[in-house]
Order: structure tokens, then sequence, then C-alpha cells
């Protein structure tokens, strides 16, 4: 009986007991249901370098950007190495949803307009997802006149496609890397042994520097062919520096183009000979989001 | 002997969802909002993810805020948030544990506006630091409602802001908290 009296004093006092135990706090970060993120900030901006990367606008953001390559650093002092000339892209791109994003861009090199669709596929997700891939597709068209007038050629021949599928991981807080399988179909080539497609494979990554600045390296890997025989592998390297709704990007690269059609399958310059082009990339965002909506 | 010892121990069960359902309430949905004005752009950002407890017997209060769960208009903001200023990965929580004045004035389960005095312990940013700040809570439907405003200075929490964007953003930043407490039960998932 005694014994009977006590284990029901205890069942009694149990949730006194209890409740002295456990700590109102614990209780609460027990609850809190945040604990796996999707990984955010893979990249400062939605370009690693020249290339694109896995990141695109948020929802109603548009996104103005300003790229600039100059010319040649071995073009001499006379050229101010390169500052004398400049060749210009100006780009608008908009976020739709969180995960596509639309662009317009038009680059003052062979006058070409380009438009392209981007669509954040999968996101990593902390122990369920390891990458973030982004499906790219653009369309680029050359609207310099034609160096033939007498030659006429169809509208179709000005054409170039170029698909990518970004795959992104973050690895640490400091280091992101990307591979970038890389496909570009030109309608129309100058001669008969040009190769209509090209393929191309893009390694890149970013290191943090401080919480605000990194690092960034990005390469363009042309697989055989005629093209990599005639053409460089585009490698450019810069420095991401992020201030509040601007990212500003200081690049060395040895392409002058600054859409895909132009410094993938057509990079000339030679970096051991100091054909280098200094350049930046300017961001900045805008949202249009009315109030109330977030 | 027996049966009486299968009551006693159905009331001491009853009696264990009673105790803890009078006393302990609490949200999943809490909601935390700040604001600072700043002559380029406002910023502004909402939680609606804090979790938190109110315990009328003891006087305790706990918050736990996911810091990842702050939604800004820019996304960018938001990253930079996370990224730059508060450190989400390796700071993801941001606490709270306290204590509000006169609980035992308070009666849960009567209609009736109190003025409360809260102070504790607020943990950003890996930094702890005392608040103490004054809080309402109105009883109304069985429900808990908790307001308080807070004013919190980035730099005591070592959030450090870079020379270009210091003009952009204020150094104190007014917290805005809101909270609509129900009972806890103790089996709420």
């Amino acid at each position: 009986m005694a014994k009977h009296l006590l284990l029901s004093l205890l069942l009694l006092l149990a949730p006194y007991l209890m409740q002295a135990q456990d700590d109102l706090l614990d209780l609460a970060e027990a609850l809190d249901s945040t604990e796996a993120g999707y990984v955010s900030g893979t990249f400062k901006a939605t370009r690693l370098v020249n290339g694109h990367s896995v990141e695109t606008n948020g929802d109603q953001e548009l996104l103005f950007l300003i790229s600039h390559r100059f010319g040649t650093l071995n073009s001499g002092a006379y050229n101010l190495f390169g500052l004398d000339q400049a060749t210009i892209r100006l780009a608008l791109e908009y976020g739709l949803t969180d995960r596509l994003t639309l662009g317009l861009g038009r680059s003052s090199l062979e006058k070409t307009y380009d438009g392209f669709a981007k669509y954040r596929i999968l996101r990593q997700l902390q122990g369920a997802m390891p990458v973030t891939v982004t499906g790219f597709s653009s369309l680029a068209i050359k609207t310099l006149e034609q160096q033939l007038p007498e030659r006429p050629t169809a509208f179709s021949s000005r054409l170039t496609y170029t698909h990518q599928l970004l795959i992104a991981r973050k690895f640490t807080e400091r280091l992101s890397l990307q591979l970038s399988p890389t496909w570009v179909h030109r309608n129309m080539v100058a001669t008969r042994q040009d190769e209509n497609e090209v393929y191309a494979l893009g390694l890149g990554g970013r290191y943090k520097l401080t919480k605000r600045t990194s690092f960034n390296a990005e390469y363009y890997y042309l697989l055989p062919g005629e093209t990599a025989d005639q053409y460089r592998n585009a490698l450019a390297m810069g420095f991401d520096i992020e201030t509040g709704g601007h990212v500003f990007q200081l690049i060395f690269t040895n392409a002058q183009g600054m859409v895909e059609k132009l410094f993938i399958p057509q990079t000339q310059g030679a970096w051991e000979e100091g054909d280098v082009y200094f350049g930046f990339n300017i961001s900045r965002v805008f949202s249009l989001k009315k109030e109330g909506d977030w | 002997m027996k049966l009486s010892f299968v009551l006693l121990f159905c009331f001491a069960c009853l009696l264990s969802v009673e105790v803890a359902a009078q006393s302990r309430y609490f949200t999943k949905t809490g909601h935390i909002w700040f604001f600072s004005e700043a002559p380029l752009e406002d910023i502004m950002a909402r939680n609606r993810q804090v979790v938190s407890f109110i315990d009328f017997k003891t006087g305790e209060l706990a918050f736990s805020v996911p810091m990842t769960a702050f939604q800004f208009k820019k996304s960018l903001m938001q990253t930079h948030f996370n990224e730059n200023f508060v450190e989400s990965g390796k700071y993801p929580k941001s606490t709270f544990s306290g204590t509000f004045s006169k609980p035992g004035a308070i009666d849960p389960t009567k209609e009736g506006t109190y003025k409360v005095q809260v102070e504790g312990q607020l943990t950003i940013h890996g930094v702890e630091k005392a608040l103490s700040t004054d809080g309402i809570l109105e009883v109304r439907n069985g429900k808990v409602r908790g307001k308080a405003t807070f004013i919190v200075a980035p730099h005591d929490y070592d959030i450090t802001i870079p020379l270009l964007v210091r003009e952009h953003i204020a150094k104190e930043v007014a917290v805005h908290v809101d909270m609509l407490y129900e009972p806890f039960t103790g089996n709420t998932p």
C-alpha cells in the first residue's frame, strides 16, 4: 500500500517535475521548423565572370546590368593599356518568379542583340539536394551590316542559339564551384570548315575573400574540333565587390565579347601574349513589387 | 486497492494536462518585423515563423527566431542580410529568454489588457545582451496577444556595416514583436 501511495505521489508530481526540467527556450527552439533550408547566395551575381551563374533574379525584380570591356592590356601606353577603346553591353533582366528570369541585352560588338531565359530547375537543400541546377537558353542576333551588300543573306543566318546547363554547389560559406556544359548552335558560319555546332565545358568558381568581396575564375574548354583548333579557350578572372543593391565585378579576360556566342566560340586573345581585356560588370536591382505583396 | 491505484493514475494524468494547459501558452507563427529608415531606401523585413512560449505561472518568456525566415522586399537585400550582416549560416537563430513582471496578476482566462515590463537576455549574431522593454498582454477569446517594441543597435551585436553603405543603414533599428499565443497542451508537434 505504501509503495502504491508513493508511486501515486510521484505520478502526481510528475508534471511539476517535468516542467521544472525543460527550459522554455529549449522547448521553443525544438519547435522551430526552419532547420533545413535552401542554400542561398551560391554566387553574388547572375554572372560568374563572363558567363552566367546559377543565380536568378528574385520575384518581380528588375536588374540593370552594364558591362564594359576595354581594349587589350598589350595595346600600349599610347592607348592607355586599352582604356581608350571599349565595347559595351547594356541589359535588363527581370525575374518573373523566384525561379524564372528573362533578359534582353545589346552589345556594341557585332551590334548584337540577345534575349535569354533562365530557369532554376533544382535548388541546393541542406541534407537533401547537393547542387543547384539552372537551365539557360539564349538567342543572339548579329545586326552588323553585311560586308558584301550585293550578297544578301536571310535573317535566320544572323542567329546563334546557346544552351547551357549550369550546375553549382556551395561547398562552404566561402567556396562555390560551377560546371557549365554548353552547346552553341550557329545558323550560318563564315566558311565551309567552320562548325555550326560548338560544344564547350565551362568550369568556374568563387572564393570569398571577405564577406563582401570574392575572387572568381571561369574557364570555357572547347571540346576538340575545328573551333577548338582555330580559337582559344576563354579564361576569365575577377573580383566581385558587393555594396548594398550593387554588385561590381572587375574582370580580366582574353575574350572581348560579353554574350555566349562571342566569348565561347570566338575568343582569340592569348593570355601569355598579353591579349587581356580589362572590364567590369555593374548591376543594380530594382524591386517592382507593390507594398503588401510580400 | 488495485482500482484505487488506477483511479489515482487517471487523476494524475488529467492533472498533468490541466497544469500544462493552464499556465503555458505558445505560438509557432509569431510575427516580428523591423524597420530602418535611411536616406536612400527604407529597409523593412518581416518574419512570421517565430516560435514563442509564455508561462503565466512562472512569468517566463522565450523566443526562437529563425533568421533565414526574415522576408525582405528585395531578395538581394535578404541575401545580404543573411550572408553579411547576421551570418545566418553560423548563427541560424536569434533567441530571447526572460521574464515579464507581475505574472500572478494576469489571468489568461479572463479578458483584459495588461501592461508588463519584460526583462531578459537577447541573443543575436551569437552575442548575448540584456534587454528590458515595455510590453502589452491582451487576453481575448481564450488567446493571448503579446506586443512589444524595442530598439536594437547592430553594433552592439558585433554586426559590422561597411563604410560604403553606412549612410544607408540606420544605427538603430526598431524591432516590433506581435505574438498571438494559444494554450500549450504539451503534445502539439
